[in-house]
Formats: C-alpha cells, structure tokens, sequence
C-alpha cells in the first residue's frame, strides 16, 4: 500500500515537472513574441513593485541591522571590528539581498498570482477568455512574469541598500563605531563580480516566482478547496526553487569569474 | 402539426439553407472520457446554417462538456468535431483563437471577470482588438439596450443580480455578431419571469440575425417557448406563432448516459416512442 502511494506520488511529481517544464518554456517564449499587453505589464508591475516596497524596506534594514549585530560580536574577538561594513556589503549584495526578496516577494505574490488565476478556472473566467479568442498565457501569464523579474531586480537594490543602511544604524547607535568607516569598507569592498550576481539572482527568482504562481494557479481543480491547495502549493515550490536557483547561479558566478 | 406552413420567412429561410450549405458545427463519433466511464461516447450531430438545435438532457450528463468541446476548450479522446469546415479536435490551440473570435458562448454560470466594470466585459474582445474608445461605448451600450441593462454600464459583475449577470454574458456573446451562439443552461436556477425575458431574447437573436445556435436547457417549457414563438418586430415583442405552426428551424438533441438518445424535429420528441424521452417530458 505504502509502495504503491509513493509510486504514485512519484509519477505524480514527474508528470507536474514535465508539466511545469513546458509550460515554463512557453511562458518564455512569450516573452518575445508580440501580442505583448503593456496595460496589463504596468498594472502587474505596480501591484508587485510598488505593492512590496514596504516588505523589503523593513526586511532589508533589519536584515542588514542583524548582521551587523552577529558580525560585530565575532569580528571583536579578532580586533576586526573595522571590517563590519565590508562584511555586511557583501553578505547583502551576494546573498541575503537576492534571496530574502524573492522569498518575501514570492509569500506575497506568488501567493496571489496562485490564487487569482484558480479563483479564475473554478468560476471558468479562463475557458471564458479562451472562448473570447484570448491566450490566458499571453494575457495573465506573460506579463506578471515580465512585471516580475522587472520589479524583483528593482527591489533586490533597493533591499541591498536598506541592509547596508540597516547595518550602518546598528554600528553607529548600538555598537559605537564609526560611521564613515563602515560606509567606507563598504563601498570598497564592492567588486563588479559581486554586484552582477547580486543582480543576475533576481531575474532567475522573479521567473520563478511568476511561473510557478500561474502554473499552479492555472492547475487548479476542485474549487475554493483547489485555491487554497494552489496558493500553498505556489508559495512553497517558489521559496525552495528560489534558494535552489541560488545555490546554482552561485557557483555558476564563482566559476565565471574565478 | 405534421404538414407546417412556413412560419413566416424563418421557416422558408431555413429550408433553402439547409439544403445548399454546409453545416457550421459537426460532431462526428466523438467521445470523451475525464476519469472513469466515458461522459460522452459515440456521439453525432450537426448544426446547419441559421438552425437552432436544443440539447436536452438530465443533469451531469455532459451537456456542459458537449458545448466546450464544440469550441475547442475540452480536446475529445476520438472522433471529429468540424466547425466552419475546419477540423478542431486535434488542432493546435493557438489556430483556435481566430475561430472562437467567431463564436459567442455564454456559460452556465455567466463566467464574467469580476475585476472589470459591466461595459469592460461586454466589450472584452473589442478592447482586445484596440477598437476606439468611442466605438466601444456605443457598441456596448447598444448590446446592453438589447438586453434591457442600460443602467449597469459601469457597475462590476458582483453588484449584479444572478439574471442580470446571465443578461450581461448574453451580451458579451452577442456584441461582435457571432456566426454560432453557443448558450449553455441561460436560464438555469432563474424565476420564470426572467426566464422568458432570456428566452425572449434569444428568440430575438434567433429570428433577428438568424445565428445558427447551440442551447442547452433543462427547461422543457423554455424549449417549447422557442420553437412556439417568434420574434416580431414591428412590435419590438416575442409573440406565439399561429396555432398549429412552429418554428422549422428548432430541433432537438438529448443526451442520456453518453449518447445521442434524440435528434429530430419537436413533432418527432412530442412522438416519440422511446421510454426515457417520454419520461423527460413529463
Ligand atoms: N474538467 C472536468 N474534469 C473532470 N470531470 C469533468 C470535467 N468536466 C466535467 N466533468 C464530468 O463530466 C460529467 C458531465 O458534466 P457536465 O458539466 O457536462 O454536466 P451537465 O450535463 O452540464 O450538467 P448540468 O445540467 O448540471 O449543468 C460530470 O460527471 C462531471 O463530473
Ligand atoms: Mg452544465
């Protein structure tokens, strides 16, 4: 019995990979072919840029503002406590930066795209649309994920600039330290390398995002139970595809410019 | 009832039609199966140009599943589905879209965007096609009067009234002039009196623009209603035809348990000998 379920879940997995991998591909493809809808692009961009603006505000300065916390305590013990602007700098641009906006993003979005587009199958507003003439993935899908990697690679600076200033704040007020200093080894320790895969990571998170919302909310059977399934379903498989896509474009980048 | 005078110039209409055109929508041994049991199996039968054909059946038998396969939105697992001459069950969906352009349907449960105003929906694919701003407010004013719901111009599908939402979708059908209407169920869970006012208006489309059309209801009185009246317009009304004449260019299909029990006149359902077609009646 229990070989039997995961045999099935097995196949379950594989056939929804296959699926998302071609829906993703045509979803892409998309993203270069005309008709092109620029109304519906600005409404997505404003409602995931502009919408999450605050998220990653508060969630960049403390981020940036713990580091600086966690940092100091170690780096005193070497007499390095100079160093905490460097270290902070490139922890956010690097890593936390990218990732902690896609994930904040894709509990936001992602979430939403999930469940609009499932409230739309299971009250047939889609097949309505298909009826009409209209692509559901031209029209829905295309340009949330347009607006999405737009707005992520936006809010990914914006998030890395909140750290920096996060972290500024607790070493001037909390830990005593210089200001100028910290601004100073920050801005040095800054290398192209580090800022292009800094800004590389959110185009692949804001795909993911996007993608995965509207494919499972596209995929949505069963009604207002099938939504709520959806949403979660989204939200999950885009956090962990997004620290996924991470680790790979990071050794990507290492590799590139070692 | 058997020997019909042409009901006025619908009925004449008709015959000349039939004969000389092909048909607009044809079904040919189509099945379909979701899991389990086939919904529908073997199934067969045509839409001629400017017929109206009435598909009767039970609830849960596939009706809904009938009409969306008629558009391409539902793929049948064997058989052919020709519409306007062209081969659609197997064709790839983005040569679809040209063809549903042509097609209005209106769904069971209306299925309007409920994020658009009354005036967006109706006119969605008019938007689509960058018709100017102006056009576009006259054109869906106009389908709007057609459906007596001037005043919900601007109003969003939810503060609307279950037939009022049925009215809109039926204008959304309506406002690009389509060459077949597909209606599935439009006067389901409706009071009698909204219903006939449905009715009226779909007679109206019928004998009006002579749309071949595709209706699904379980509403034998609203069936009878079809093929008893006509539109007149002089009076701007729907008024019973003469006694002893029907409209020649409504017929009937039912379905029961996956196949096409029934396809003929309503002088052959009324006559009919079979069991089950007598107990649908009743
Ligand atoms: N997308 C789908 N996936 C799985 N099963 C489906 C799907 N659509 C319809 N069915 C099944 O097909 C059968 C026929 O459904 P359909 O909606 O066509 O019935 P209907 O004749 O329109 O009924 P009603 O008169 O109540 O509207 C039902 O048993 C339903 O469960
Ligand atoms: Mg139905």
């Amino acid at each position: 019995m229990a070989i039997i379920s995961i045999e099935g879940n097995a196949k379950q997995l594989v056939l929804t990979v296959q699926e998302y991998s071609l829906f993703a591909w045509r979803a892409f493809l998309n993203l270069f072919r005309p008709p092109i809808y620029v109304v519906d692009f600005l409404l997505q961009s404003d409602i995931i840029g502009f919408g999450s603006i605050p998220i990653c505000v508060l969630s960049g300065f403390f981020t940036g503002g713990v580091l600086a916390l966690q940092s100091a305590a170690t780096l005193a013990s070497f007499g390095a406590t100079a160093v905490t602007g460097r270290f902070v700098a490139l922890t956010m641009f690097r890593e936390l930066g990218p990732v902690l906006t896609g994930v904040m993003v894709s509990g936001r979005n992602a979430s939403s795209m999930a469940s609009e587009l499932g409230s739309m199958v299971v009250t047939e507003q889609i097949d309505a649309m298909r009826a009409l003439g209209v692509d559901p993935l031209r029209k829905l899908v295309t340009p949330r994920i347009f607006a999405c990697i737009t707005m992520l690679f936006f809010l990914t600076i914006l998030s890395d600039f909140m750290g920096i200033l996060g972290g500024a704040f607790v070493t001037v007020f909390m830990n005593h330290q210089n200001g100028t200093q910290y601004f100073s080894m920050a801005w040095e320790s800054l290398r192209y390398p580090d800022v292009i895969q800094g800004l590389v990571k959110p185009l692949f998170s804001g795909y993911i995002i996007a993608s995965i919302g509207c494919f499972y909310g596209l995929k949505t059977t069963g009604g207002t139970q099938g939504v709520g399934r959806a949403t979660i379903q989204a939200v999950v498989w885009s956090s962990v595809f997004i620290i996924v896509a991470d680790f790979f474009v990071t050794r990507i980048m290492l590799f590139i410019f070692s | 009832m058997n020997t019909l005078p042409p009901s006025g110039q619908s009925g004449q209409n008709i015959v000349l039609t039939e004969e000389t055109q092909a048909p607009v929508l044809e079904f040919q041994h189509v099945t379909i199966s979701f899991e389990g049991p086939p919904v529908l199996s073997d199934v067969s039968f045509t839409v001629a140009p400017g017929e109206t054909r009435i598909l009767l059946g039970p609830a849960g038998v596939g009706k809904s599943v009938l009409l969306k396969l008629a558009n391409g939105l539902l793929r049948p697992d064997s058989g052919s589905i020709r519409l306007f001459g062209e081969e659609i069950a197997t064709m790839p969906e983005e040569q679809l879209f040209p063809l549903r352009k042509r097609i209005g349907m209106v769904f069971q449960e209306g299925a309007l965007f409920d994020s658009l105003t009354v005036r967006d929906n109706v006119a969605y694919q008019l938007i689509q096609q960058r018709v100017a701003d102006e056009e576009i407010d006259e054109r869906v004013r106009e389908a709007l009067t057609f459906v007596g719901l001037e005043e919900t111009f601007s109003l969003y599908p939810s503060s609307l009234s279950g037939g009022m939402r049925r009215r809109v979708a039926i204008a959304r059908a309506f406002i690009h002039h389509p060459e077949l209407l597909l209606y599935d169920s439009p006067t389901g869970g409706l009071d009698p009196v909204t219903s006939t006012t449905i009715i009226e208006l779909i007679v109206k489309e019928r004998d009006v623009h002579r749309t071949p059309s595709l209706l699904v209801t379980h509403r034998i009185q609203d069936a009878f209603t079809l093929c008893t009246h006509h539109f007149d317009k002089e009076k701007n009304a729907m008024v019973p035809l003469p006694k002893g004449t029907i409209d020649l260019g409504t017929t009937f299909l039912m379905l029961d348990e996956g196949r096409m029990l029934f396809d003929g006149s309503l002088h052959d359902l009324v006559n009919s000998s079979n069991d089950f077609v007598r107990e649908f009646l009743e």
